[in-house]
């Protein structure tokens, strides 16, 4: 994951002539995440505090059964860098459909962006399902809500439920961008635009599509009924057809070209080799009978390496050598290369291949032995050797990417002829990266348009100086890229790393239990990113419009649909939704396992209470709204008005929605279905929180006059997340009141 | 060229000759040496599905190889289309559609429900042990430990379930895995076809001392079956010699009967495994030891130095005469 981004941050912006993404300090948040977040969780190997319940975690072994702080730090942990995926998901999103260069219609971008914006897509509908998973389960572990003790009515089924949600999609989160990288190389050394282009694109949005409808091959063994069991095989096989043609559309690429052998293509030959054996294996597991003897086995270890080494590891050290000129300017050594490859392509068969007879012979995973005279040693011995060659040749590898390089000299500019924008930057790079936005007109600019590095260079397309001393880039319509802004870019901040520090605080306090420190780093989190909103976005420009070259004059603010900042809010409030419905995904899986749920014997919430709470919260919703219409006319009072009204409707909604649960004696801690109740209110509340807040931001903007009637950014975009709260509350509101009422009427 | 050529050949000669004894090797805990009905099954299935795998990977690699070629014409535009439709497309949907309808057809044999008057045998998972349940004929059950015996050619089915974390039983040589869950039930057919001993292991990691979680399996005539259930229903014999007599006594002193049940004594523990017949088990400890004085003997003095997190408590303390005496007692109970 991180890999991906790292590679997707630094090379998108170059495939697509842009001069960054939109939102530079959010992925420095997300970057200060992943870090603080990765040295926390990784670290605690060293102190003796890792988690020891496997990377699955599964409930009752890690709720019951395993002491201390290893259960907390992997969920906290985790939700925390899930944060910064999140924030990454986001501002690669945005990028690919908002920074394209003019002309780059959609059907125009590199298949790098494509296989981006599909992966963006599935973080957004993968990773917030373990969120709310990793809230429920944290709440088992800190506070005894029994969602996992079946002595109280909960079900260790619903977090694998939840995590293989995230779980499976995930690998194919690790996949796709990394086929990316070969979907990038292969045209190059073909010296042939791919083949094939649609059909990788509906593939590639396929896949995506399909990685979330089989979740299940994860728990064939669970003694699930038949025809669950026979749905989950068929989307599992009918993945292996999006990337089987993937596969075929590099081969055809070839064929219509003349390869030019080269060290990246060494390692995508040999990833090509390695992954269709993984999807062969993965063809067989998906299928339920099969899969009921290798499950857990030495064959699936040796499947997901192939699959992974194969669809990950060998594609990013192809990338690695690639791209390596644009990160440095200088080409990787081919020599080490070829040594690298040959190492780690040899002992990763010598460790991995034995691995499938291993399992096949019985050998369960997850055990650090085994007895003798079951025929696992010898096996278990050539893995080991094998091992340690792949090992040799990683770090071949990485002592290539790190040794220094001083004296030798500059790679030639585009040093392998490809033909996508990213090869304009100059060597050694600038920090400007592309000189003027170019217009496109093909999917390889550079082999089409004759002339075009040229016309880049002598500043003959957009955006070619900087006049006005601002970062810039150019912002298209996301199917046509008609450039429609002029964005300024932000520059460098602490802002964001005190952000994320405190960030990280109020999650790695709450591992220890020291609750009143969390909520301290919360706040502080909270109170940095406001100041940091305050002074960094939605900035009053100079001007209204400027000039961006070839005689085009574009605004430098916009509000709305156009704007970045909507779009981000968009998605940001789509994956949180995404984590919303996996929680009444909870409440209704509890439904369908048990007969008696909601239990007759226990109280619900009533009717009263969470009917006014979703009227005072439809309230401010609509307040919200006559607000941003009244700022447009420029009745400032009334919005003001409008506003605190808003502000006292949220809160009072928060109060009536505690309440119901409250008042008729919900205890969580009794048995599954008040708890899940209340999760599901607790959610609510905090949301309604963060409305509010925004809400109080409106109005002082306003009152300092950073939000005007034509600058109202800030109060558009929180009418589109009062949009979003308005369907939480809706849905909130008649699962925990109305659908009990259905279903005791049964 | 032909010297890489040459290689390939000679690698693959060599990973052929290295597998072909480890695969014929009858070994106790093998999918590929199935005992039982859904084992063969399985492994039927994979035979094949693994050759057709081996030949579409050297079709792939094989195409792979002519395309690196530069002594050749490249392909026009109708034929690449032609070739992303069939390779990518059709060939896989027909293979995986065929593939499907055989694994669904399986399911029925693999998950059948047997008839009423099949041996039923509920099997527990503990940390890290198996408590199993054999009906008596009459209404009660005999509860045992860590392994199984069956009778041959006779449909049994397994009522799963745990009694802490999530275990998975599994007896590769005859049948797959299914998971025991906490608050579940599930069940798993089992249909042995050939006498002999296999081995079983749990397959869901349950903790410290996960891999040492194994189970016995012996699956025997009718006749002998009957004659084993009728020798473990029996109540314990008292011991006749003075050692094994003293570890009788030293037994029930030390409280060694709050946990454990020797049937026919005042011993009436429910928490660890019951030890009517220890002596006569296959294994110690879940498939980690023998069965004899010694091993007993350093069970009960060191339990979780040998399985970590068992919980069965180190005994050292007491002193070594009455550890002997003790783990003489425990392997006369035959």
């Amino acid at each position: 994951m991180p890999i991906f981004e790292a590679f997707s941050i630094l090379i998108l912006p170059q495939l697509l002539g842009a001069r960054d993404l939109p939102f530079p300090r959010l992925s420095a948040y997300g970057f200060w995440c992943f870090l603080i977040g990765g040295v926390f969780v990784c670290g605690s190997i060293f102190f003796n505090v890792a988690p020891a319940g496997g990377w699955f975690m599964y409930p009752p072994l890690t709720t019951q059964y395993q002491d201390g702080l290893g259960p907390d730090i992997w969920l906290l942990g985790l939700s925390f860098i899930e944060v910064a995926s999140l924030a990454a998901a986001v501002e690669l999103i945005v990028g690919v459909l908002k920074t394209r260069p003019p002309g780059m219609r959609i059907n125009l971008m590199p298949l790098y962006a494509w296989y981006i914006l599909v992966v963006g897509v599935m973080i957004l509908f993968a990773f917030p399902p373990l969120i709310a998973g990793d809230l429920l389960f944290e709440l088992e572990r800190a506070f005894d809500w029994p969602f996992f003790d079946p002595a109280r009515g909960g079900d260790p089924l619903l977090w694998q439920h939840l995590f293989w949600i995230f779980g499976h999609p995930e690998v194919y989160i690790i996949f796709l961008p990394s086929i990316a990288l070969v979907a990038m190389i292969v045209p190059t050394f073909a010296q042939r635009p791919i083949v094939g282009y649609s059909w990788i694109v509906l593939a590639a949005v396929g896949t995506g599509f399909l990685s979330f409808g089989l979740w299940v091959h994860h728990m064939y063994t669970t003694g699930m009924p038949n025809i669950s069991i026979g749905f989950f095989s068929a989307a599992s096989e009918a993945v292996a057809i999006s990337t089987g043609v993937q596969i075929f559309c590099f081969l055809a690429t070839l064929l219509a070209g003349r390869l030019t052998r080269s060290v990246p293509m060494l390692f995508v030959a040999g990833a090509l080799a390695i992954f269709v054996l993984g999807g062969l294996t993965g063809v067989m597991v998906a299928l339920a009978p099969f899969d009921f003897q290798a499950h857990d086995t030495y064959f699936i270890v040796a499947h997901l390496h192939y699959v992974l080494i194969g669809g990950m590891l060998f594609p990013v050290a192809a990338g690695v050598h690639y791209f390596f000129p644009l990160a440095t300017g200088k080409l990787l050594s081919p020599r080490l290369g070829r040594w690298a490859f040959w190492l780690m392509f040899i002992g990763f068969n010598v460790a991995f291949m034995p691995m499938h007879l291993t399992g096949l012979l019985g050998m369960p995973r997850r055990v650090y032995t085994y007895a003798p005279n079951l025929g696992f040693d010898t096996l278990n011995l050539i893995s080991t050797v094998g091992a340690y060659v792949l090992a040799a040749g990683v770090a071949v590898l990485l002592f290539d990417v790190v040794r220094p390089r001083k004296k030798q000299p500059f790679a030639p500019r585009n040093p392998w002829q490809a033909g996508t924008l990213e090869w304009l930057a100059e060597m050694p790079p600038q920090s400007w990266g592309v000189r003027s936005i170019p217009v496109v007109r093909s999917r390889y600019p550079l082999w089409d348009q004759p002339g075009l590095m040229r016309e880049v260079d002598t500043g003959r397309y957009f955006l070619p100086g900087a006049a006005d001393g601002h970062r810039e880039t150019l912002i298209t319509t996301t199917l046509d890229a008609m450039p429609v802004q002029c964005q300024r870019v932000p520059g460098p901040t602490f802002k964001a790393l005190w952000a994320a520090l405190f960030t990280g605080g109020a999650f790695i306090f709450a591992t220890f239990a020291w609750y009143s420190a969390a909520l301290i780093s919360a706040v502080l989190a909270l109170a940095v990113i406001l100041l940091w909103l305050w002074t960094g976005t939605s900035i009053i420009p100079e001007q209204e419009q400027k000039d961006v070259g070839l005689g085009l004059r574009l605004p430098l603010y916009e509000s709305g649909r156009h704007s970045v900042g909507w779009w981000a809010m968009l998605i940001t409030m789509i994956g949180d939704m995404s984590a919303f419905f996996s929680l009444v995904f909870g409440y209704l899986f509890y439904w369908t396992i048990s007969a008696d749920f909601p239990p007759a014997a226990l109280p619900g919430p009533g009717i009263g209470w969470p009917v006014a709470a979703l009227l005072l919260l439809l309230a401010s919703w609509l307040l919200t709204l006559r607000a941003r219409h009244d700022n447009r006319e420029d009745r400032n009072v009334r919005y003001q008005l409008d506003l605190a009204a808003s502000v006292l409707c949220g809160v009072a909604g928060a109060a009536a929605l505690m309440a119901g649960p409250w008042f008729n004696g919900m205890r969580p801690t009794e048995h599954v279905y008040p708890a899940i109740t209340w999760a599901l209110v607790v959610w609510l509340t905090l949301h309604i929180g963060a409305g509010v807040i925004m809400q109080a931001y409106c109005m002082a903007r306003r009152w300092r006059r950073r939000l005007t009637p034509q600058h109202d950014m800030d109060i558009q975009n929180i009418g589109l997340y009062w949009h979003f709260m308005a369907l939480t509350a809706a849905v909130t509101v008649f699962t925990i009141a109305v659908f009990p009422l259905l279903t005791s009427a049964r | 060229m032909r010297q890489r050529l040459a290689v390939a050949v000679i690698c693959s000669t060599a990973v052929v000759l290295f597998s072909l004894p480890i695969i014929a090797a009858a070994l106790p805990q093998s999918t590929l040496h199935p005992a039982g009905r859904g084992a063969e099954l399985i492994a039927g299935l994979f035979w094949w599905m693994a050759g057709g795998a081996l030949l579409i990977w050297a079709l792939v690699i094989g195409i792979a190889w002519y395309a690196q070629r530069t002594d050749r014409q490249p392909w026009s535009t109708t034929a690449l289309r032609r070739f992303i439709i069939i390779g990518g497309a059709v060939f896989p949907t027909l293979v995986l559609t065929t593939l499907l309808v055989w694994g669904l057809w399986l399911l029925a044999p693999l998950r059948a429900e047997p008839g009423t008057d099949a041996l039923r045998i509920t099997v527990i998972g503990e940390q890290f042990w198996w408590r199993v349940r054999y009906p008596d004929g009459t209404d009660n059950q005999i509860e045992l430990a860590n392994e199984l015996w069956l009778p041959v050619n006779e449909p049994v089915e397994l009522l799963l379930q745990s009694r802490d974390v999530i275990h998975s039983f599994w007896v590769p040589a005859l049948a797959g895995k299914m998971d025991m869950i906490p608050g579940r039930t599930t069940r798993l057919l089992l249909e042995p076809n050939r006498t002999g001993s296999f081995r079983g292991a749990c397959a869901e990691y349950c903790g410290a001392s996960h891999t040492f979680m194994a189970l016995q399996v012996r699956v025997v005539e009718r006749l002998q079956y009957e004659a084993w259930l009728a020798a473990q229903r029996a109540p314990a014999m008292m011991p006749t010699d003075a050692l094994a007599l003293a570890g009788a006594n030293a037994f029930l002193r030390n409280g060694c009967g709050a946990c454990h049940t020797i049937r026919g004594t005042a011993a009436g523990g429910r928490v660890g495994p019951d030890l009517t017949h220890v002596g006569s088990r296959l294994s110690l400890a879940a498939g980690t030891l023998t069965t004899d004085s010694d091993t007993l003997a350093r069970w009960i003095s060191h339990a979780p130095t040998i399985k970590p997190d068992a919980r069965m408590p180190a005994f050292e303390v007491l002193p070594a005469a009455e550890i002997t005496a003790m783990a003489a007692y425990l392997e006369a109970l035959q």
